[in-house]
């Protein structure tokens, strides 16, 4: 295409185009490098557990950006996802001496059927009504893990066995738990990448672009949407279940309303809608839980001034700016 | 098969009390262009709405083909070949324009709730996608976004996307709107062009684009039909006459 001939196109900066999306390609390349190269080294240069909780923030924020940034709908009630699993996977590694694998099956099974209930209930209405319903379920979610007898109340589930990977890989080696994890997590991150680039992936982009006129294509997309809830559900769950086995607890504080305000946050600083962003945003939170952790309280300050600079001054997230900078489309 | 594409019988609508659409009856005949017309809150919208489900009817039925669709859901009637367009351009933005027509064409694949699929299988629709773009005169913008596209461009491609569904009757809901006078003459040829084999309802402000295309001409006000008939009869008809400049037909040979 000879870009010169069309004066039109000359005067929009070419963000899209052939050019753009060739550079698009190569710096994803880069990213996929930079993202697999850190996850094989970083137990060796950072402490392998602080590394595992990165992983599986950032898991639980992609899970949660496939909803928001690629389906256009905003859940105020993804804890309940992340922490019901992780109780479900809790007790079942607990009490039933179930190995870690199913385990997490079944913690991921438990957020599929919530998401289905949640998301059939929410997609009935749109915007903040949409995740005002999500939020107040998720509220019902954590009075259950509250109050049930099984769940331990307020202390939660404690000792968490670790077990063993079918059988013979020991998961109270800390380096066999942290690739145990890091699979996990490339595993749920590839299944992520794959959907946004599905033929379903394209309808969700259609409407989360513009409902109606996908609707009046023909797309059912109250199914779309229902569908993109249950999987982004199940994949914070298993996210969920496997911090459970890493941290071998399972609190209140996973099902907390402040952990679907978090990974909202995670989703917006790192870059929503864009593939690389919620792990950059989920990497520089909890980093910034974890090394500020010495000034006590003060951390939720530091937290909300970093979410305010982001929302005034790079609205696209630390990817999403990055991507606008070096004019490719997606990242 | 019957003449009459499309018909409503009575249709009305109220909203909380107030009625916006009151017994309507539409014949729409097959293979022409017709145009609904009407001063600001006559009703235009909300008749389009209706008619293809956005809204459900208080009252009065809708026959498509002679089938009542009264009840259908929206995205049932565009799988049965009704599509509408949008007053406000309907693309998807920050999508090329060739996935915009793409989506069009790729619910015929019967691959849409795929999600564990490469969407590389998508591109086999890419050629007819591009022929689609070239009907309508966007070739060479086919990998730009959406969002990049002028105005008037952004309605080419509302049409093309349209088109390519190859609906048997198309709702256009203010298709000039908002253009500059370019812009306007490019999209009436365009709808001309598409017309060929279809049936169009049209909503339009533009008297001009109306006067030029429809066969046939229903004007609304308050809801209701005032007029019906060709450009040359409903233009010199005095209730419309007053509808429309406010002045009665006295007033205005005066």
């Amino acid at each position: 295409m000879n870009v010169t001939t069309h004066p039109e196109i000359a005067e929009f900066d070419a963000l899209s185009g052939p050019a753009g999306q060739t550079r698009g390609r190569a710096l994803q390349a880069v990213f996929w490098v930079l993202l697999i190269g850190f996850v094989l080294v970083a137990p060796f240069m950072l402490y392998p557990v602080f590394v595992m909780q990165l992983l599986c923030f950032a898991l639980f924020a992609c899970a949660f950006n496939l909803l928001i940034g690629f389906t256009g709908l905003l859940s105020f009630g993804h804890a309940a996802f992340f922490g019901g699993a992780a109780y479900i996977t809790g007790y079942a590694l607990t009490a039933w001496g179930v190995p870690p694998i199913p385990g997490i099956l079944l913690g991921a099974v438990f957020s599929a059927a919530l998401g289905y209930v949640v998301g059939a209930l929410a997609i009935r209405r749109q915007g903040i009504y949409f995740a005002m319903i999500t939020l107040a379920l998720a509220q019902i979610v954590y009075f259950f893990a509250l109050q049930l007898p099984f769940t331990g109340g307020e202390n939660g589930l404690q000792g968490i066995p670790r077990g063993h990977l079918l059988g013979f890989i020991d998961l109270n080696q800390t380096l066999n738990m942290y690739y145990f994890v890091a699979a996990v997590f490339m595993v749920g991150f590839l299944i992520i990448y794959r959907i946004i680039h599905s033929p379903f992936g394209q309808v969700l982009q259609a409407i989360r672009e513009n409902e109606p006129r996908a609707l009046s294509l023909g797309y059912n997309t109250d199914r779309y949407k229902l569908m993109a809830f249950v999987l982004s559900a199940t994949l914070a769950g298993v996210a969920g279940s496997t911090k459970s086995i890493v941290f071998q607890f399972a609190s209140l504080t996973d099902a907390h309303w402040q952990m679907s305000g978090e990974v909202i946050l995670m989703t917006l600083l790192g870059g929503l809608g864009t593939i690389f962003g919620p792990v950059v945003g989920a990497f520089i939170v909890v980093a910034l839980q974890q090394f500020l952790s010495g000034i006590g309280s003060w951390v939720q300050v530091v937290i909300g001034a970093t979410f305010i600079a982001c929302v005034l001054l790079f609205r696209r997230g630390v990817v999403g700016e990055l991507a606008r900078w070096l004019k490719v489309d997606s990242l | 098969m019957t003449d009459t594409i499309l018909e409503t019988q009575d249709l009305q609508i109220s909203f909380g009390g107030f009625m916006a659409v009151k017994n309507v009856n539409l014949k729409i005949a097959r293979g022409t262009i017709h145009a609904i017309i009407g001063p600001n809150g006559a009703g235009k919208t909300t008749v389009f709405n209706l008619l293809t489900k956005f809204h459900t009817p208080t009252g009065g039925r809708i026959l498509y083909n002679g089938t009542d669709i009264t009840n259908w859901k929206p995205a049932e009637i565009a799988n049965h070949g009704i599509v509408r367009s949008f007053q406000i351009s309907a693309v998807f933005p920050h999508l090329t324009a060739v996935e915009n027509v793409r989506l069009a064409l790729q619910r015929r694949l019967g691959v849409s709730y795929h999600f564990w699929r490469s969407k590389k299988v998508l591109q086999s629709l890419d050629e007819e996608a591009i022929a689609r773009l070239d009907q309508v005169g966007l070739k060479e913008f086919a990998h730009l976004h959406a969002v990049e596209l002028p105005y008037g461009r952004k309605r080419a491609l509302e049409i093309a996307t349209t088109l390519a569904l190859e609906p048997e009757l198309m709702l256009l809901d203010e298709p000039t709107q908002g253009m500059g006078t370019e812009d306007v003459g490019s999209v009436t040829d365009l709808i001309r062009k598409v017309s060929k084999g279809r049936t169009i309802i049209m909503v339009e402000h533009n008297l001009g684009v109306v006067s030029k295309l429809a066969d046939t001409i229903t004007v609304l006000n308050r809801g209701e039909v005032l007029a019906e008939g060709p450009y040359e009869v409903v233009s010199k008809d005095p209730a419309v006459m007053e509808a429309y400049m406010g002045v009665s037909a006295e007033e205005a040979e005066a």
